[in-house]
């Protein structure tokens, strides 16, 4: 079975985003780039089905500019097998990425298409549940454990009162949430032969899609800003500020 | 006026807090139906019934809705919109699973997580954890939104009295299935809703410290407990636990902080709570940016001291 993973190159997770002064976006000039975390989660859990003989090719897409190659090169050192990168300079909205790896599905046939729950930059989290649609299959998503067993898989998923388990008939599509698995860091010389590895560039014209955006962004603005408050000396202070706030 | 159609988050006996919020973010857009789809569900959709400022109730009732496979319910949903304008959810997980599977079926682009409605199809909401507030307009026929429910006054659950009309089921799909669920039963007040929550970081060390320290001042105050996600990384406590940019979003009167450095993953899920209370070692902990009220020190002392004298 052929595994597609779905992957985005977006702000590191570490750096602090900072709003344009014009309000037109966040300043993303000169600022470290990583792949999402949670599609790192989907990268290492299409390799560990490798590893298990579940799954016999990886194929890693991304939709972005040009630059997101790096993220596919990551993917390839981490285990992917072949890479295809949709290129476009402009920001392309979830449902239009989802409408390409649709398409891509459609070309390549995989038993498994995984992708992380959301991106951390637009926070949308769609993509999965929308290429799930697009291709009239199941989705399990926020997964925290997967087993294939035969033609269906069984996912746990992460709800908000504690877990749920649904079994899905493949092809499936996967989103990944935190506790699914700790993702590998890329080796010296996987990262050498990565380079080497196939990388196909295409455009959302190769695939038919159009890409033109549903959303206007009219503004982007700062959140409220919190100050900072007071300290307070000892256990005591707080216990009388808690009872003049009638807390306690 | 716009016509929404609202996802009802019930447990096919009674409604769930988290619909009262989007009731009246979707109350801003345009008329309200209710649509409860479950398996047994006429109490749902009679509580559904209640909620002030619900005009109708449209019920699907049918085994293939019993657990809101995403599958089976968003050609329902995608199907019902042809008499609707726009289809708002919770941002809840189950409201997240379903609502962009309908979006992509009405060849929309979902507006996630709105914290306000600024005109008919015009909405904020957060990005890059909450860190910049964007303001987009929709350009789509329909629109499919889903609502952050902190930022929402919640509609009464009394004082509506709409009709209920019974709506044909779309079948289910056959594709997917549900084999159970782990719901933690806890007489604690739900984080989403609770008024005071007291949440642990990474610092608590391990599962036992965790309980025998944040516990008993929860108990205390009557809260919530919520944790970081090293927290729940580490095993200290279940996913469900998690107040953070991709666990659960809460603005409560009183959040306390304890041993938690205050990541902006983590903040993105709390820095709406009216006061914060960090308890941190770390003098210069992030958190004690955004705190109202910090205590420097060990936490190992201060709580069991504090739990004590309250």
């Amino acid at each position: 079975m052929k595994a597609l993973v779905c992957v985005k190159r977006v702000i590191d997770y570490n750096v602090k985003p900072r709003v344009k002064a014009d309000g037109t976006g966040v300043d993303l000039a000169n600022v470290k780039m990583s792949m999402n975390p949670f599609d790192e989660i989907a990268v290492e859990e299409a390799i560990r089905l490798k590893e298990k003989g579940v799954v016999t090719e990886i194929v890693a897409v991304s939709v972005g500019p040009a630059k997101a190659q790096e993220t596919l090169r990551t993917a390839l050192a981490m285990g992917a097998d072949r890479a295809i990168l949709v290129v476009s300079e402009t920001e392309v909205e979830p449902l239009a990425v989802a409408k390409i790896i649709k398409a891509i599905a459609d070309e390549e046939q995989p038993g498994l298409i995984i992708t992380g729950k959301q991106a951390i930059d637009d926070d949308a989290n769609q993509v999965g549940q929308m290429v799930a649609a697009l291709l009239g299959r199941p989705q399990g998503t926020f997964a925290n454990e997967v087993a294939v067993e035969g033609d269906s898989i069984v996912v746990k998923r992460e709800i908000d009162g504690g877990l749920e388990t649904v079994k899905l008939a493949l092809p499936a599509i996967v989103t990944t949430d935190l506790r699914l698995n700790e993702p590998r860091y890329a080796s010296l010389p996987n990262i050498m032969k990565a380079k080497s590895k196939p990388l196909a560039s295409k455009t959302p014209e190769d695939y038919g899609v159009d890409i033109a955006p549903r959303l206007k962004t009219l503004k982007v603005t700062e959140p409220p800003v919190r100050s900072a408050g007071i300290k307070v000396p000892d256990v005591d202070a707080l216990v009388a500020k808690l009872k003049e706030m009638g807390v306690a | 006026m716009s016509k929404t159609l609202v996802w009802v988050e019930h447990d096919n006996a009674s409604v769930k807090d988290a619909t009262l919020a989007v009731v009246t973010a979707a109350a801003q857009i345009g008329e309200v139906t209710a649509l409860v789809a479950g398996s047994g569900c006429d109490a749902a959709a009679a509580a559904a019934a209640q909620i002030a400022g619900v005009s109708k109730v449209l019920k699907a009732d049918d085994a293939a809705y019993a657990h809101a496979l995403a599958e089976n319910v968003a050609p329902l949903v995608a199907g019902l919109m042809a008499d609707y304008d726009v289809f708002v959810a919770p941002a809840t997980t189950t409201g997240k699973n379903i609502a962009p599977r309908v979006a992509a079926l009405l060849d929309v682009m979902q507006v996630s997580d709105i914290l306000s409605v600024e005109g008919p199809k015009t909405f904020t909401r957060p990005i890059y954890a909450g860190n910049a507030i964007a303001t987009v307009e929709s350009t789509d026929a329909k629109l499919v939104v889903t609502v952050r429910g902190t930022a929402f006054a919640k509609a009464d659950a009394t004082g509506g009295s709409a009709a209920v009309e019974a709506v044909g089921a779309a079948g289910d799909a056959g594709t997917s299935s549900f084999l159970g669920s782990e719901i933690a039963k806890s007489e604690r007040p739900e984080l989403t809703s609770a008024k005071i929550i007291v949440s642990g970081g990474r610092a608590l060390k391990d599962a036992e410290t965790f309980q025998s320290v944040i516990i008993p001042l929860a108990d205390k105050l009557g809260a919530g407990v919520g944790a970081s996600r090293a927290a729940v990384d580490a095993g200290y406590v279940p996913n469900d636990y998690q107040v953070g940019q991709t666990g659960k979003i809460v603005a409560p009167e009183v959040y306390i902080a304890v041993g938690i450095s205050g990541a902006i993953q983590h903040l993105a899920g709390m820095k709406d709570s009216k006061t914060i209370i960090a308890i941190n070692k770390d003098e210069d902990a992030p958190i004690f940016q955004v705190a109202d009220i910090g205590l420097v020190g060990d936490l190992f002392t201060l709580v069991p001291e504090l739990t004590g004298k309250l």
